[in-house]
């Protein structure tokens, strides 16, 4: 019993990671067809930010307390300001060439982890968790380490905010439109560019907020872990329906949880395998995804 | 040859009977999609007052003049609102000059709602969007504003495509087909809406349904093969059998229902015949 808590509750954990890089590559895919390569080097960026700033070199920053809150919000502003630049310099020029589009965000996606490793090195560099998160507690006769319940916090606050936005402000209404026919938001009156600058800025935002926080999961930041982690997220996407966040949300609940249970149930690295095997299977029942559209 | 002749004079027929100048000035419009020629250089104004209508057979080119005009497809040539060039502007700032546009399909936001498919034609800054007007005309509009525009019928979704371009007090309406697939009923009603807002706003309608162009239409431009093949007043062409034969292809079936349909093959009601053969 305890082990199947423990289970679950990291399957959660991990779920809530692959939400937070997937939310913004299936808002970034629904509103503007781009199928971002380079979003997993935001989440890195957002992990060495905030690793960076943690450790000490970032005046107030810290490994504890409020300083930890700090870094997390430091890495977390640097991967929004570079989703910026990427979708400004990068994917805006190219927006009447998708394939070119497409590669260019590969070559980002593999520069980004060759320069972390540059400047920082190839290996995994522990990360510096505050005190406060680094224990345990008891549920159900399991000791489960608190930073996953951090995770899953995070997870569902960012699905919170992000249903707030789209449901409850004009910018959101203009993404939700855009998603289903972005030039008809244009022959309304309304530059649909500024839209697309703004979902990057979510889902870099979100994403670097999840490497900020995975640091915390995965006990050390390493430059490949953003590049590793997108291709469960582009599973959860695609499960999920194209541009759906809700859809986003439940396959990443179930991607984490089959993973996990998998991989402790068989052999190590089957639970991978599964999650493949899973979005073959629902994609033969549902070929849309869970939802299928926008909720 | 005959036509261009036919056109010569209807084109200057027009020029005397226009005191104001046209709105909307199209000259030389060409697009080329996916490198094939759509449009090879249409000519084409817009009334400063009523209704112009835009005919022509099916795949003529009339949709994609409207969206070269709005920049929606890349264009060349010149578009001119009100005597400013505006080929250059992306569609949204040609848009926030003043043009409504009811696309085609309709445009409408099936996963939003009614209220907020509204709410998205609503441009800031330009003064207070116009909902007397638009409740007062489509009531059921704010009866079902909670409802998921998706899930209305035809006709509620084209009273939706209308009360977008009337909520902004436009200098332009573009109407693309409105009443193409609507009972006769819903017909009649987006005819008397469309009548009643060109009392205050010039439309460029296009439409096949020629007893709504006889009702609406004082001039109109007809499009064959990419190019403006006649222009004149509406009553000129849809009164000459000849011209509408040979410009409209009316004669050959389509399947718009008629707000007045009359039995076929009655003398002196020749544009009903038309319409409806
Ligand atoms: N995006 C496109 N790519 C290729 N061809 C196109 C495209 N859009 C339109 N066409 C072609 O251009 C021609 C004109 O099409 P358009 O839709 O403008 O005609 P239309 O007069 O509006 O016809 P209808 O009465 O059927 O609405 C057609 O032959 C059509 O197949
Ligand atoms: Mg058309």
């Amino acid at each position: 019993m305890s082990t199947v808590v423990l289970l679950v509750l990291t399957g959660l954990g991990l779920g809530a990671l692959y939400f937070l890089v997937a939310s913004g590559l299936s808002l970034i895919f629904g509103l503007m067809d781009v199928l971002n390569f380079a979003h997993g080097a935001l989440m890195s960026i957002g992990a060495y930010g905030t690793w960076w700033a943690a450790s000490g070199r970032l005046p107030g920053a810290g490994p504890g307390g409020l300083g930890f809150v700090l870094a997390v919000a430091f890495g977390t502003a640097v991967g929004t300001a570079a989703a910026v630049v990427l979708e400004l310099a990068v994917i805006r020029p190219l927006y009447t060439r998708p394939r070119e589009q497409i590669l260019a965000t590969v070559g980002v996606g593999l520069a980004v982890p060759a320069l972390l490793s540059a400047i920082w090195g190839a290996d995994a560099r522990p990360f510096p968790a505050p005190d406060a998160l680094s224990g345990t507690f008891g549920l159900l006769g399991a000791q489960v380490p608190l930073n996953r319940l951090v995770l899953i916090a995070a997870a569902v606050i960012v699905l919170i905010a992000l249903k707030v936005f789209l449901g409850r402000t004009r910018h959101g209404l203009v993404v939700r439109a855009g998603v289903e026919d972005r030039a008809m938001v244009t022959a309304l009156g309304t530059d649909v560019r500024k839209a697309f600058t703004l979902v990057f800025a979510i889902g870099g935002a979100a994403a670097a907020l999840g490497g900020a926080i995975g640091g915390l999961y995965f006990g050390s930041v390493d430059p490949e872990q953003g590049t590793s982690l997108l291709i469960f997220a582009f599973v959860v996407v695609v499960m999920g329906g194209m541009g759906s966040l809700t859809g986003a949300a439940l396959a990443s609940v179930g991607v984490g949880l089959v993973q996990q249970f998998a991989n402790y149930y068989t052999t190590d690295g089957l639970g991978d395998l599964a999650v493949v095997v899973l979005l073959a299977a629902l994609l033969l029942v549902r070929p849309r995804g869970l939802t299928g559209r926008l909720a | 040859m005959n036509a261009n002749a036919n056109a010569n004079a209807n084109i200057n027929a027009n020029a005397k009977a226009t005191a104001a100048p046209p709105l909307l000035t199209v000259r030389g419009l060409k697009v080329v999609v996916g490198g094939r020629h759509i449009l090879h250089g249409v000519d084409l104004d817009v009334a400063a007052l009523g209704t112009t209508a835009l005919l022509g057979r099916n795949g003529a080119g009339k949709t994609t003049t409207v969206r070269g005009i709005l920049g929606l497809v890349p264009r060349t040539g010149s578009v001119r609102l009100d005597g400013e060039e505006t080929v250059h502007l992306a569609t949204h700032a040609l848009v926030r000059r003043g043009v409504g546009y009811a696309p085609e399909d309709r445009g409408v936001f099936a996963a939003l709602s009614v209220a907020e498919n509204l709410r998205l034609a609503e441009r800031p800054g330009a003064g207070e969007p116009a909902y007397g007007l638009v409740y007062e005309l489509f009531p059921e509009l704010r009866t079902r504003a909670r409802q998921a525009a998706g899930t209305l019928s035809g006709g509620q979704q084209q009273m939706v495509a209308i009360a977008r371009t009337l909520l902004n007090g436009n200098r332009l309406i573009i109407a693309d087909e409105p009443t193409k697939g609507l009972a006769p009923k819903v017909v009649a009603e987006v005819a008397r809406v469309l009548e009643r807002a060109a009392e205050t706003v010039p439309v460029l309608l296009v439409e096949q349904n020629l007893a709504v162009v006889r009702r609406l239409a004082r001039y109109c431009a007809v499009i064959a093969d990419g190019r403006t093949a006649h222009r004149g007043p509406a009553a000129g062409l849809l009164d000459d059998p000849d011209a509408a034969r040979r410009l409209l292809g009316v004669g050959h079936a389509h399947p718009h229902t008629q707000p007045h349909a009359r039995p076929p093959a009655h003398p002196g009601t020749v544009q009903d015949q038309e319409a409806e053969a």
